[in-house]
């Protein structure tokens, strides 16, 4: 037992120990439920609990448990399968209302004192059980009427630039492009001319002619057109894999669907109103300057007459929907923003936020601020709820827009890429400042207009088939190594099981969502620990053909081979950390397997191998080896 | 037990100029077709058809999926959408006869009448709600970080070979490591095998796997350079690879048994992992023995490129 230090066998029982406690959620399949949670302070409580379980008795799907969390914030109801999941969430969001929002959910049956240790199970991944679909719809129309007016801002600084003297730039009905109406033909022509060189997505048509009034018709073509709603779609898609990913390793499938919808599946979330608010923040964000002063927009707001150049909004309910005058313009766009951080101001400690643009939104704040420091700039965020409605026995949706004013602050400096929000009230309104800021930055809002647990995409005898043929390959490989190296395969094998303990304790721990690829991953990366115990026999059986005696066999072969082992590993570790680069889904998870693997691996086979081997023949006069 | 002769002295690297030849050939050969004949994507880079479907009964999912094989739809994916009534049937055009040529909408409603007419052909129930074109699960983001990763993964190896052994090291194993992923992407371009994101993931897996090899070999290399008195390069090379070779080939086997079985039972999703992983084996085996060493020597290593740089460093002496 010399050569093996007393303090490693407590190092071996301690980590075979955490790994039993956290594999062990994983008896545990999780079962389907449905969570309730209150807005706006509706309570959540036993009367609720009461209302819901006759609720339920009416619809004829009885839940197996009710239950009201600690904290007072959710109920949930457990069922027995899926289909009362679906039918029970149903009637519940009918009975309802507004005040409560019903959320599809897997539920835990991880007994309480393991989840007290943050011991959970895998979530288990689409294809394995499913998950939660999202269908989602960008809106173009709000893409058309965002260019438009743009183009139409762009047009009027152009013409006061080179000093072309206008009488109105309008936009005409959405997608009818911009009107100019110009005051003689040569301005017109001049004006034309302009447009032409500066926008070449723009056409530019001469309009009908009244007195003095010479118009001008710049339409967006339809091939721009076409270009920015792919485009947008495109910048949604990427952003909303972004908040996904944020969300943890899970394995979720986001896709583009038709022109202007996209799919998202998420496979094994615990709470989906969460995920909703995460992916679901279908706001977008301007920032605006501040026009006026605080009172001449409490007179707008009085009297209704609004100054040309502004738009009167209103802040939000907290701050007692105080009236703002901003200009007409748009200096950055919420696209535009690259995160948005919450944290204390450096000098006077008060609660911040920091943000950043990028490269296109930070010049035309640059260029913005350079000439209005000390002046006001608001930021506006604009969300959407779709109200559905029956009409006629149909289904029709109407998006209600909300536009607040969120803040409301003067330009201390001039500034471009990153800058600060400083002065906030306290941190929480700080993180709730960024986390909207963060909500906002979708290039066009977008719609939830269907949610539905999806089934797994995989058959069950595919899983079936999958999990057969891994505790094949298993056995057999465990099988080969008693057979190959006898007594040390055997030790190899009893290693080689405590390794897949760890690997799956450790993938729970920190959330690796499991599908069929990945189980594949785990039998790889068990194929090839074994790696470790081939490299230290053969090395055992060299040393003694050299004629080594059998424990200074043991000890210069684990010695020797714990070389070669650690630079192997390394490297490939650092193959395996690649994979997990790489942010999309499957190959992100496939690779955190490979990582924990290979380093679980390193410790099983080595150290607990000679902690065992150590033990079989510590003390021992030995005339042979079993290898 | 042992299956190899423990006294083997095989001269691996007399062998040179053909394994080399060869290795150049195939990598060209592999860069060939990959040109010319290009992957078969999977709807992971390409997207598909989504069809939805409603019965006014339940089905099992099984039922679904057989009836769409049936009639000679190839790899339908099929998933039940809220319950047990409703399907989503997810396919490429090119499962689907006559639809592969087709533009994108052409192909949702070609593929969707035909989807529809098979179900039909079982269940007459069953009507479609909604089908669209779904655009790829993988965006352009991954290439670009896909190609981030494979930089970084190239510049961590050689760096740390170049520190832990020497740059010819570094360069052997990545000229080694070019070669196994080209012939193993070269095999899927001749076979026209799909190639979807699980199948990128394992080619990515190869790399891991071979350059493990590789190293084991060097790190003998590398040891009997150390000890050995005035043997000439080609006989420690040799050396090493005949000492290492059971060890290369028994590693080889147990991972193979275990990719072998996910093949032979594991079913359709596992098959492209498994088969790539095979692939990658047996070729990052036969190039770890016959196409490593030989670019080490032609790079000219030497013994003392790789004698313990500090005598000063206990540590560094007392390593093997």
């Amino acid at each position: 037992m010399s050569d093996f230090p007393r303090w490693k066998y407590a190092l071996v029982v301690i980590v075979l120990l955490f790994g039993i406690v956290y594999a062990l959620p994983n008896v545990f399949p999780p079962q389907p439920a449905v969570q309730i949670s209150g807005n706006r302070g509706s309570a959540v409580d036993a009367t609720l609990k009461t209302k819901v379980e006759a609720m339920l008795a009416t619809a004829k799907v009885p839940a197996t448990s009710i239950e009201v969390d600690d904290k007072a914030t959710r109920l949930l109801a457990r069922f027995p399968n899926v289909d009362a999941q679906t039918k029970a969430s149903d009637a519940l969001r009918a009975g309802l209302g507004e005040n409560y929002t019903v959320a599809l959910n897997l539920a835990s049956t991880v007994p309480a004192w393991l989840r007290g240790i943050h011991a959970n199970s895998m979530p288990l991944g689409l294809d394995l059980q499913g998950g939660v679909h999202f269908l989602m719809e960008v809106d173009q129309n709000a893409v058309i009427d965002a260019q438009e007016t743009r183009y139409a801002d762009d047009i009027r600084s152009l013409l006061r630039d080179k000093n072309v003297s206008y009488d109105s730039v309008n936009r005409n009905a959405r997608g009818q492009g911009v009107s100019v109406v110009l005051r003689t033909d040569a301005d017109r022509q001049q004006a034309a001319t302009l447009i032409g060189t500066d926008y070449p997505d723009l056409t530019v048509t001469d309009g009908p002619t009244t007195g003095n009034r010479f118009l001008l018709n710049a339409t967006v073509k339809p091939a721009k057109l076409r270009e920015l709603a792919q485009s947008t779609i495109t910048q949604n898609v990427t952003t909303l894999r972004q908040r996904v990913n944020a969300l943890g390793v899970s394995e979720p499938l986001i896709q583009q669907q038709g022109p202007n919808q996209i799919i998202v599946e998420l496979a094994g979330v615990q709470d989906t109103a969460e995920a909703k608010k995460i992916i679901g923040a279908t706001a977008t964000l301007e920032y605006r300057a501040g026009l006026y002063t605080p009172q001449q927009a409490i007179d707008a707001a009085n009297s209704g007459s609004v100054p040309p150049d502004a738009k009167l909004y209103y802040g939000s309910k907290e701050q007692g929907r105080r009236p703002y005058l901003l200009s007409k313009k748009v200096i950055a766009k919420g696209d535009e923003l690259t995160s948005a951080v919450s944290g204390r101001d450096q000098q006077n400690g008060s609660p911040n936020v920091s943000v950043s643009l990028n490269s296109a939104g930070a010049r035309k704040m640059q260029e913005f601020t350079n000439d209005n420091v000390g002046k006001p700039m608001a930021v506006l965020y604009i969300t959407r709820t779709v109200e559905t409605k029956m009409v006629d026995g149909k289904e029709v949706k109407t998006p209600k827009i909300t536009e607040e004013v969120i803040n409301y602050a003067n330009i201390s400096s001039p500034f471009g890429k990153q800058f600060s929000t400083n002065g906030l009230p306290s941190d929480q309104e700080a993180s709730e400042l960024a986390l909207l800021l963060r909500g906002g930055s979708l290039a066009a809002p977008v719609d939830i207009v269907g949610e539905s647990v999806i089934g797994p995409s995989l058959g069950a005898d595919n899983i079936d088939k999958g999990f057969k043929a891994v505790m094949l390959g298993l056995g057999l490989v465990l099988l080969a190594a008693a057979i190959y190296y006898k007594l040390f395969g055997l030790v190899a094998d009893v290693a080689l099981f405590f390794n897949l303990v760890l690997l799956v304790a450790v993938m729970s721990l920190i959330g690796v969502t499991l599908t069929m690829p990945g189980i594949a991953g785990i039998v790889l990366t068990l194929g090839m620990a074994i790696d470790a115990n081939v490299l230290i026999c053969e090395r055992i059986r060299e040393e003694l053909r050299n004629g080594s005696s059998p424990l200074a066999a043991i000890r210069t072969g684990y010695d020797k081979a714990w070389a070669t082992i650690l630079d192997a590993n390394v490297t490939h570790l650092l193959a395996a950390l690649g994979l997990m680069t790489m942010g999309s889904g499957p190959i992100k998870g496939f690779g955190v397997t490979l990582f924990i693997g290979i380093l679980t691996s390193m410790f099983t086979s080595v150290t607990v191998t000679h902690a065992i081997t150590a033990l079989i023949h510590g003390g021992r006069k030995l005339k042979t080896l079993s290898v | 037990m042992e299956i190899f002769n423990h006294n083997s002295n095989f001269n691996f690297l007399g062998l040179r100029k053909f394994s080399i030849g060869l290795a150049i050939l195939l990598m060209i050969g592999s860069i060939a077709l990959i040109v010319t004949k290009g992957f078969n994507y999977g709807q992971d880079f390409q997207g598909g058809v989504a069809v939805v479907v409603e019965y006014t009964t339940p089905i099992e999912v099984n039922e679904v999926r057989s009836a769409l094989e049936h009639a000679g739809l190839e790899n339908p994916l099929v998933q039940a959408v809220g319950g047990s009534r409703e399907f989503t049937v997810r396919m490429q055009p090119k499962g689907d006869t006559g639809a592969g040529q087709l533009s994108n909408d052409e192909a949702a409603v070609k593929v969707a009448a035909d989807v529809v007419a098979a179900l039909k052909a079982t269940r007459p129930d069953v009507t479609m709600k909604s089908r669209s074109f779904v655009g790829p699960q993988v965006g352009e983001e991954l290439r670009s970080d896909g190609i981030v990763a494979v930089i970084f993964v190239i510049v961590g190896i050689m760096g740390y070979l170049w520190i832990r052994f020497e740059k010819r090291f570094a360069i052997a194993a990545l000229a080694t490591e070019i070669h196994d992923v080209l012939v193993t992407l070269g095999i899927f371009a001749i076979t026209q095998r799909e190639f979807d994101l699980t199948v990128l993931a394992s080619v990515l897996a190869v790399v891991g796997y071979s350059i493990n090899d590789k190293v084991v070999v060097f790190d003998r290399v590398r040891e009997l350079f150390r000890s050995s008195r005035n043997a000439t390069p080609e006989e420690v090379l040799n050396r090493s690879i005949n000492s290492t070779l059971s060890r290369t080939i028994i590693t080889s086997l147990f991972t193979g048994i275990t990719m072998a079985a996910l093949f032979f039972i594991g079913g359709p999703v596992v098959h492209g992992f498994a088969i790539t992983m095979l692939i990658g084996i047996v070729v990052g085996t036969l190039s770890s023995i016959f196409v490593a060493s030989p670019i080490l020597l032609w790079l000219g290593v030497s013994k003392q490129d790789l004698m313990p740089r500090s005598k000063e460093d206990p540590e560094l002496e007392r390593r093997p």
